[in-house]
């Protein structure tokens, strides 16, 4: 039987505002499946979006959803998670919303470790604002902000994620729906920061501009730079330079996660045990 | 009413009455002169269960902060003026999206890194509209050590009963005066706790922003079997982003009038020795205890010289200043700026012959340079 999906969606909402073909619509849907198949109740569950194509997620499914502000999306969902530890609370943003304007709220959020998952959807520019340079945007691209062809460096967003001390960091695409569900449904079963990066189309605002004229030829670009870190990792240095790995790229679930830290601290104020100390951790420094 | 007596000073006051007034949430950034509310927060909060964390910056202060307030508890932030700068765009979201907390700015000299240290009170009207587009912003000043108790648990019943971001007011010199001060019992203020409005029937027939023209929205805590949705796009009765003409007029209408035909609720101000004043000094928070000491020094050489003071700065009580300006000639602004609640002041009066004493050097006004300046009107 196929999947219904009117449960979890506000139906009245509909249709959505993005173009056809956008991976946006994939990839809400993906995670509604995520969701349906964690059994968590929709009660129980905050989106929270930011600013952008992508930001217009949370305003579509039928969960505790919050709009916030531009790449503010990552410390406001700090709040509700802090306040609300048992709670599943999930960011959704934008590779702008997340990497540029927000940057230091994704990396702070990495290094707290505390339990949020976040979906970048990283679709290579600022789609909604007609063709800026986001910081995903490759080199040499046609943007409308640098017409001559971006010289701008790029950011790999999972690399960031994975220095900046994300738990979990998982990197798929939209063109493969089923594996983004599994993924995703491991992120939010992760104890700690998930970032998934999902790498997806705007044939409308990156492709016509950069000589993929429809959403197809913009997802065969997606699969043309990406493939399982299986595969990836037996490859050449110099063929890897051009391709990004999918797949869970790290997952360690030693580390400890902030909310059951902040714990410990209401626990030594409370009398019930001592003050922290660098013995409670492994890593000193 | 139950009083108890402290030793402590402004800043650790506010955080004891966010504590005492139910606050279980801090986010907020390091900043001089305000850091003192998160050390004691990061003491008080953990221990009664709530939270307080330092995040990566000003704006994930606030962030974090209306992020918990969404979600139903109450919330404090604290910073300066660099910090409130920084915490305007989301100041903004709250206001438009109708989430009260509670903001604490103890002020310094500014513009920009300014005088880190020392006092002024040149936030006056960035307070007044701290972020883009319109709303009323609410904005208390603490005149002494224990409005910073009184004031601050103030602040969070208004916040409650209005929906929005409540700015609290401190200087430098009030935030960190040391010294004695009575405050209400823990208990009194707990039992004066007014908490925010909830709609307890059908799910279906919850309308969060569909109130009347002048209430604020109805938001209940997430969670709980009624979800809809925050946005800082102009949105319908039920939160989501809307275009329509008359629904966007209506909101940004009703952001100004549910304050604005209710600004009896929050005016509040002192009057000292004002019953036979002939001279009318304004002025609030530190310099209104240099004021006080100047009207004596002033009423010992036969000069009959009071003091109003504003505890409401935002919204100003500008019926009552009127009232006292239409009939005292001398009246006189002393604050630790250029003239910032002067041309209000000014407005208030219909008067453009106020006089104002200002100071923008990172010094506080003395009782002394008061009683010269009153000698010359």
């Amino acid at each position: 039987m196929a999947f219904n999906y009117d449960k979890y969606l506000r139906l009245e909402k509909m249709p959505t505002l993005w173009c056809w073909g956008c991976g946006d619509g994939v990839i809400l849907k993906t995670f509604v499946r995520a969701i349906d198949k964690l059994g968590i109740k929709q009660d129980d569950i905050c989106v929270v979006s930011g600013i952008g194509c992508s930001g217009r997620f949370s305003s579509y499914i039928d969960f505790n959803t919050v709009h916030t502000t531009h790449g503010r999306t990552v410390a406001y969902a700090t709040g509700i998670k802090l306040a609300n530890p048992d709670k599943l609370v999930v960011c959704v943003a934008g590779d702008g919303d997340s990497l540029a304007i927000g940057g230091n709220h994704t990396i702070h959020g990495c290094r707290r470790n505390i339990d949020l998952t976040l979906i970048i959807v990283n679709n290579f520019i600022y789609g909604l604002t007609n063709s800026q340079t986001s910081p995903t945007t490759p080199q040499g691209f046609w943007t409308v902000s640098q017409k001559a062809g971006n010289i701008d460096p790029t950011f790999n967003v999972s690399n960031l994620a994975i220095a900046a001390g994300a738990s979990f960091v998982a990197r798929e695409t939209m063109i493969e729906p089923k594996k983004l569900e599994k993924t995703m449904i491991k992120a939010m079963q992760h104890k700690g920061f998930a970032l998934v990066e999902v790498l997806s189309n705007c044939h409308i605002n990156l492709g016509r501009k950069n000589k993929m004229l429809s959403a197809m030829e913009n997802l065969e670009w997606i699969d043309s730079i990406s493939m399982p870190k299986k595969k990836y990792d037996a490859l050449t240095p110099e063929e890897q330079l051009n391709i990004l790995p999918t797949g869970v790229l790290k997952q360690d679930t030693e580390v400890r996660e902030y909310c059951e830290m902040y714990a410990e601290i209401q626990k030594v104020h409370q009398g019930e045990r001592k003050k922290i100390t660098q013995d409670d951790f492994t890593k000193k420094i | 009413m139950a009083t108890r007596e402290v030793i402590s000073n402004g800043n650790e006051l506010a955080a004891l009455a966010a504590v005492d007034a139910g606050c279980m949430f801090f986010g907020g950034y390091p900043l001089t002169p305000s850091s003192e509310i998160m050390h004691v927060a990061s003491d008080l909060l953990p221990k009664k269960g709530g939270v307080a964390i330092q995040m990566e910056d000003e704006i994930a202060g606030i962030c974090c902060v209306i992020g918990a307030a969404m979600s139903g508890k109450r919330a404090l932030t604290a910073t300066s003026g660099p910090g409130m700068s920084l915490k305007a765009e989301n100041l903004g979201l709250a206001q438009m999206t109708e989430v009260p907390l509670v903001c604490i700015n103890v002020m310094r000299g500014g513009p920009s890194t300014g005088l880190p240290t020392r006092v002024a009170q040149g936030d006056i009207l960035q307070a007044k509209n701290p972020s883009h587009g319109d709303y009323k912003s609410i904005t208390l000043c603490a005149g002494s050590l224990a409005e910073c108790y009184t004031e601050t648990v103030r602040a969070f019943n208004i916040a409650d009963r209005f929906m929005q971001p409540v700015i609290v007011l401190l200087d430098e010199t009030i935030g960190h005066m040391h010294g004695k001060a009575d405050i209400p019992s823990a208990e009194d203020v707990e039992a004066g706790i007014v908490p925010r409005k909830r709609f307890d029937g059908d799910p279906k027939d919850y309308f969060p922003y569909g109130v009347e023209h002048d209430e604020p929205a109805v938001l209940n805590p997430m969670f709980e079997g009624y979800r809809y949705h925050f946005t800082g796009l102009h949105h319908d009765k039920n939160g989501f982003p809307t275009e329509e003409i008359e629904t966007c007029r209506k909101l940004i209408q009703r952001l100004e009038d549910k304050v604005a035909l209710h600004e009896d609720e929050i005016e509040s101000y002192e009057e000292f020795m004002m019953d036979d004043a002939d001279i009318m000094i304004i002025a609030y928070g530190s310099v209104s205890l240099a004021a006080k000491e100047a009207i004596r020094h002033l009423r010992a050489e036969g000069i009959k010289a009071g003091l109003f003071r504003p505890i409401t700065i935002w919204p100003s009580p500008a019926k009552k200043i009127k009232e006292y300006t239409d009939k005292i000639e001398k009246v006189l602004v002393a604050e630790l700026n250029i003239g910032q609640f002067h041309s209000e002041v000014q407005r208030a009066a219909a008067r453009l012959d106020i006089d104002g004493l200002f100071k923008v050097n990172g010094r506080p006004l003395s009782p002394h340079e008061i009683v010269s300046k009153v000698k010359e009107l």
